[in-house]
């Protein structure tokens, strides 16, 4: 956190001079480490082992929050016997198909909903369309009729379920698989619970290299479980809060660029599926289900509104023909390889820079060099623009400048200070900017490329008759222009963004006053708030000194201004703080309605009594006592029967590369995952495949402090560039002994893709750890550098190839095994010859891909039982 | 001639403005306060006082000691983090760090319960991060050598070189007793190439009632700005604290006005010897002596003026 978020940590930093324990579970020993209490160094990739010990450490000691559990999770809700673990099925759950490598999830569904109570679509719909967290965002569709045991007793509650699957992560196994020693782990165990009680909240931070693992989703969910377990949901200094890695990440997933995703987190509507408007709300609300969703009917039909304007009636259905469609994969990774295979004509890349900061950048680049057309939109002459002059691949020959044929179009962008608009942070919290400055020369907003671009592009189809031109030419596009640039009124995108009355144009102050029958637009249904009573609440600066703890009137935070999500639950099921310190949103009896500090996530006047009537659905289907209101039973998911492809409890699988067999299971790694086997996208062998011990070492990534992700925004600034000006890597004095490694020296780093160069920076900061009982050495590469900027060097991405989560699509980049060698790396077309040396020692050439399934009837490799059996590899 | 050298001119405490000449309603003494303790190491503070100041940003080459890739303070560093990773334990911190150096490992399965080790085999590690700036001397040494008037005293105390007057003649260079000062030699075309160039704590920002650059871009507030005598307090404290909570390493440097150049203006909170950091263990101001130096001079000058006269009185009589 210090390295990446350095202003944020001043708040770790205040926290510790208030006597707070700080604890750092990390690969390597960072600035973090440098300021906190302890230092817990583990194996990379081995994350839901360690959290699932905790886990295990909770259940085996009845430490947890018991009346939160039960009241407020669905901890008592009984699953149905049809359910098999993977603990008796090495490492599957029930309803593997290993043919498409999917689950037919219908044996995880609670009892007696077996087969209402599944998914729509099949999982492998799901897995090519991200759509499977459409019911983890939309809320889990519950019938009345669930059975409950509130002794927790039952043997297939929810509780007794992850009692047993998470028994087997004890302290030895996790000191086995993690590298971590039994001491630290309970002292983590300790700390963690201690500090989770009715007077003590924990909030548990990561940053978004957590997501990035083929388990990435089921990373977060071993967070969500903990902390439901131990009652640090929806209470004061609770929580999960991601670090994101930019401003406004929050912001691009709300208002997403997402292929999968429309704004509010309403889903892109599939060809196949999806071919009326009432399909498409369907899909959202799931007539009959209970909590929130059952609006989306207003929500979607105020989204086409304020598209389609006056054209959106309730006789074309709101245009939405007009949406476009998705038929499966077009995600990042799959649109690249598809322009390696020319099936994409153009690309707009704004503010991205993909040959340095995506995995496998050689792919990212060969890609961009098979493009009739490439807009970059950057401040500085990134290596998205210039890859088809200066990549490494023009120095190997694979990319010739005189033959590429990608046209690039590089704009100049303005910087954050030279436009107006919001920023989106973690907390959901929308914060108004000012210009400060006008732009330089031709530099321009996003806001005006876009609004220009469309607004030429309508007048070139001025008068068009052809149906597919009617989406463009009846398109809302009517911002005010403001200066001599031309640029649109931010302040009217988000009044639309906000919503308002059609004929009045009132705007809108929550979405509760969304309609379903055109009377009212909004862009994004969960923003609508943010220009209440026509003020932009975003802009909002009093300080935290003026007002109470809560800081409501600093900017806005969706939805409602509300700072803390389902905070119902901070109060017990009868609506009274759990104790006056942690007092946060509580039944008011005298006013018969819910106050507190904060906007209560609940209906208002609900009192803690109420209980629906059978069959009752939609938001009046949530009884009094359950605070969490998008989910269908009002329940927090210690146990997830949908919505995740993956399975409904994490468990540990190793990373897709690894030099070490799955100590807990035969199945190795996450069986479901998604795979793109080509020849230029091999991985390396793990166990047990054999080949694994040609890439002996583990190695992660991650940003330095000096420089920003892929460097476009700081390797460009001279007195940013020469805080760290040259690409290294962080090697343990043992490695560097057994590999002949100098510090200050070059050393060379081999994966399958690719051989890339860094100086050596030896550090006992690294440090090499016991796992299975072999010593594993890690390494650590930033990954800031390209060839271009005033400071240059190998991009640590290209070592990664594309292996992505099946729930969400995100690549697994944060871990891989390879080689380290010393000395500089052969140029030009040698580099690839040992690239290709290494593959056929891996015995990885040809057309031989790694087996996925490793467990199980069919399951290839060894399929050894011995869990402390290793595939060689490290010494 | 009838101007005396006070006694503490050279040596000792004493309120730096006032014996420069400020008259009563000069603000108080303005310094730092750099608390290493909470330094992440984040060079926030570089950066900030680059951009403010402009100054060059000019080296591009990787040291490969640690994270520290500016060097020292020079012309074109006024701020310098310095990052030090030693084998020793911070406090009762648990660096966790399980290194097998020493012990050859054979790849052979253990034997006993996985990573149990005790403590004490685990090597002792920390990480410190410190960043150093100008001490804004009491007595401070590049004034005094100073032919110009270039380098002089503000009213906050604090030691400012004028580029328009500096004449680069470099007497002050040797005679700071921390290396701070130095003459601007790259890169071609910046400016000031050739003038005296160090922190100047920022005296425009001071003059417009702003905190200098460097202490409002530090995100943990290990650079505190204020009054020097309430950030000795302060100082005084927070080694208090440390050391209740077992960091016996804490200690002061360059608070006591009483050390070799009456108390830096800009001192700091150490967790080792300050030779560790890279600084110099007992400075003393070089003009120290100067005083001395010129009695003695004058005596001997009134010593040959009297041989002299007495030479020509002998002659006469």
């Amino acid at each position: 956190m210090a390295e990446a978020h350095p202003v944020g940590f001043q708040w770790v930093m205040e926290a510790k001079a208030r006597g707070a324990k700080v604890i750092h579970v990390d690969p390597r020993f960072t600035r973090t480490s440098a300021l906190a209490d302890t230092f817990v160094p583990l194996r990379v990739g081995t994350d839901i082992a360690f959290l699932g010990g905790i886990i295990n450490y909770v259940l085996s000691n009845e430490l947890d929050f018991r009346e939160y559990v039960v009241a407020y999770t669905n901890a008592a809700t009984i699953v149905s016997d049809q359910y098999v673990d993977t603990d008796d099925l090495d490492g599957l759950f029930s309803g593997f198909d290993p043919e498409t490598r999917t689950y037919d999830a219908e044996s995880w569904q609670y009892a007696t909903q077996e087969k209402d109570g599944g998914d729509r679509q099949d999982h492998e719909t799901q897995r090519e369309t991200a759509s499977g967290m459409q019911h983890e965002t939309h809320g889990m569709s519950v019938d009345d009729d669930v059975l409950r045991d509130e002794t927790l007793q039952h043997p297939n509650c929810v509780y007794q379920v992850l009692k047993r699957h998470f028994s087997r992560y004890t302290p030895e196994v996790v000191a086995q698989t993690c590298g971590v020693s039994e001491e630290q782990f309970l002292e983590v165990c300790e700390a963690w619970t201690q500090n989770s009680t009715r007077d003590r909240t924990t909030a548990l931070v990561y940053s978004v290299g957590w997501t990035q693992h083929s388990v990435g989703v089921q990373y977060i969910r071993t967070g969500a479980i903990l902390q439901l377990l131990l009652g640090n949901m929806g209470r004061p200094g609770g929580g999960i809060m991601a670090l994101r890695g930019h401003a406004s990440i929050q912001g691009s997933t709300d208002i997403p660029t997402l292929f999968n995703l429309l704004p509010g987190y309403l889903p892109m509507p599939n060809a196949a599926d999806h071919q009326s408007l009432e399909q498409w709300i369907d899909a959202t609300r799931n007539p009959g289900a209970k909590g929130f969703w059952s609006k989306a009917d207003a929500y979607s039909i105020s989204m086409l509104k304020a598209w389609w304007g006056e054209h959106a009636t309730a006789d074309n259905d709101y245009c939405f023909d007009y949406l476009p469609r998705i038929t499966g994969d077009h995600g990042t990774y799959r649109t690249v390889l598809d322009m390696i295979d020319g099936k994409v004509k153009g690309y707009f890349l704004l503010g991205q820079n993909p040959a340095v900061g995506s995995a496998h950048g050689k792919a990212q680049r060969l890609g961009m060099a098979n493009l009739d057309w490439l807009v970059v939109r950057d401040l500085f002459e990134i290596e998205s623009a210039t890859f088809w002059k200066d990549s490494p691949e023009v120095a190997t020959g694979e990319i010739v400048p005189e033959e590429c044929r990608t046209e690039v179009f590089l704009l100049p962008a303005a910087s954050h200070v030279e436009k107006e608009g919001t920023f989106t942070q973690t907390h959901r919290m929308l914060q108004w900017r000012e210009k400060a400055v006008e732009p330089p020369g031709d530099c321009r907003s996003e806001l005006w490329f876009f609004f220009h671009l469309g607004r030429m592009i309508r007048e070139r189809l001025a008068g068009s008759t052809d149906e597919r031109d009617r989406p463009l030419l009846e398109l809302t596009w009517d911002y005010p222009l403001l200066g001599e640039t031309q640029d649109p009124d931010a302040e009217a995108v988000l009044k639309e963004i906000n919503g308002y009355d059609v004929a009045t144009g009132r705007p809108l102050s929550t979405f509760t006053e969304m309609e379903t029958d055109g009377s009212t637009a909004g862009g994004c249904w969960i923003y609508t708030g943010v220009m209440k009573d026509g003020v932009n609440q975003a802009a909002r600066r009093k300080p935290g000194r003026d007002q109470d703890w809560v800081a409501a009137e600093w900017g806005w935070t969706w939805p409602a201004n509300r700072r803390t999500l389902y905070n119902r639950a901070s109060a017990d099921p009868e609506g009274r703080p759990w104790s006056e310190r942690k007092a946060y949103v509580w039944w008011d009896e005298e006013q018969q309605r819910w106050a507190g500090h904060d906007v209560p996530d609940f209906e208002v006047t609900k009192p803690p009594s109420y209980r629906p009537d059978p069959g009752v659905d939609g938001i009046d289907g949530i009884a009094g006592d359950d605070p969490f209101i998008m989910q269908g039973d009002g329940k927090g998911g210690l146990y997830v029967p949908q919505g995740l492809l993956d399975g409904p409890l994490p468990t540990h699988y190793e990373p897709v590369e690894s030099p070490f067999r799955n100590p807990i299971y035969g199945q190795q790694a996450n069986p479901t995952r998604k795979e793109y086997p080509r020849q230029d996208n091999r991985m390396n062998p793990s166990p047990p495949e054999h080949g694994s011990e040609v890439f002996p070492y583990v190695f992660t990534t991650s940003r330095l402090t000096e420089h920003h992700t892929a460097g476009g925004m700081s390797r460009y600034v001279a007195r940013l560039a020469e805080l760290q000006p040259e690409m290294f890597i962080e090697v343990s004095p043992e490695l560097a002994g057994e590999r002949g490694l100098e510090n200050g020296g070059w050393c060379h780093v081999v994966t399958a893709r690719a051989a890339i160069e860094a100086r050596v920076l030896v550090t006992e900061r690294m440090t090499p750890l016991r796992v299975e009982g072999r010593t594993v050495h890690q390494v650590w590469l930033p990954y800031h550098w390209g060839t271009g900027g005033l400071v240059t060097g190998d991009s640590a991405n290209d070592l990664l190839g594309i292996s992505l989560d099946p729930n969400v699509l995100i690549q697994e980049s944060k871990v891989g095994t390879c080689d380290v060698l010393p000395g500089r790396r052969p140029t030009g077309r040698a580099v690839l010859d040992l690239v290709t040396t290494y593959q056929e020692r891996a015995g990885i050439l040809g057309d031989r891909t790694v087996p996925i399934v490793t467990t199980g009837p069919g399951a290839a490799g060894d399929d050894e039982g011995d869990p402390t059996g290793g595939g060689g590899g490290a010494s | 001639m009838s101007w005396t050298i006070s006694e503490n001119s050279f040596w000792g405490p004493l309120d730096p403005a006032a014996d420069a000449g400020y008259d009563e309603d000069r603000p108080k003494r303005k310094g730092f306060f750099t608390d290493t303790s909470i330094c992440i190491g984040c060079k926030a503070c570089e950066v900030a006082c680059k951009e403010w100041n402009d100054v060059p940003a000019d080296h591009f080459d990787m040291t490969a000691t640690s994270y520290d890739n500016s060097h020292s303070l020079n012309a074109n560093q006024w701020r310098h983090v310095a990052f030090i990773e030693q084998p020793k334990r911070l406090g009762d911190q648990d660096p966790g760090l399980r290194g097998t150096a020493g012990s050859v490992d054979l790849g052979m399965p253990a034997m006993g319960p996985q990573g149990s080790e005790s403590p004490e085999d685990k090597p002792d590690f920390r990480w410190l991060m410190s960043s150093d700036v100008c001490k804004h001397c009491t007595h401070a040494a590049c004034l005094d050598v100073c032919p110009t008037g270039s380098l002089f005293r503000t009213e906050f105390g604090t030691v400012v070189v004028q580029d328009d007057i500096c004449n680069g003649c470099g007497y002050c260079v040797p005679a700071c007793p921390y290396g701070v000062i130095e003459r601007r030699k790259s890169p071609d075309g910046a400016k000031n190439v050739g003038i005296a160039q160090k922190c100047t704590l920022c005296y425009d920002r001071l003059d417009a009632g702003k905190v200098p650059a460097c202490a409002q871009a530090c995100p943990t507030q290990s650079i505190q700005y204020g009054d020097v005598e309430e950030l000795r307090e302060r100082a005084n404290k927070r080694v208090e604290t440390l050391h209740e909570a077992g960091v016996m390493d804490a200690r002061l440097y360059g608070n006591d006005p009483h050390d070799g150049v009456g108390g830096a203006g800009a001192f700091f909170l150490l967790l080792d010897e300050p030779e560790v950091y890279g600084f110099p263990p007992d400075p003393v101001v070089t003009t120290k002596d100067l005083p001395a130096m010129f009695n003695r001079a004058t005596a001997a000058a009134a010593t040959l003026l009297a041989g002299a006269a007495l030479a020509f009185l002998g002659r006469r009589g």
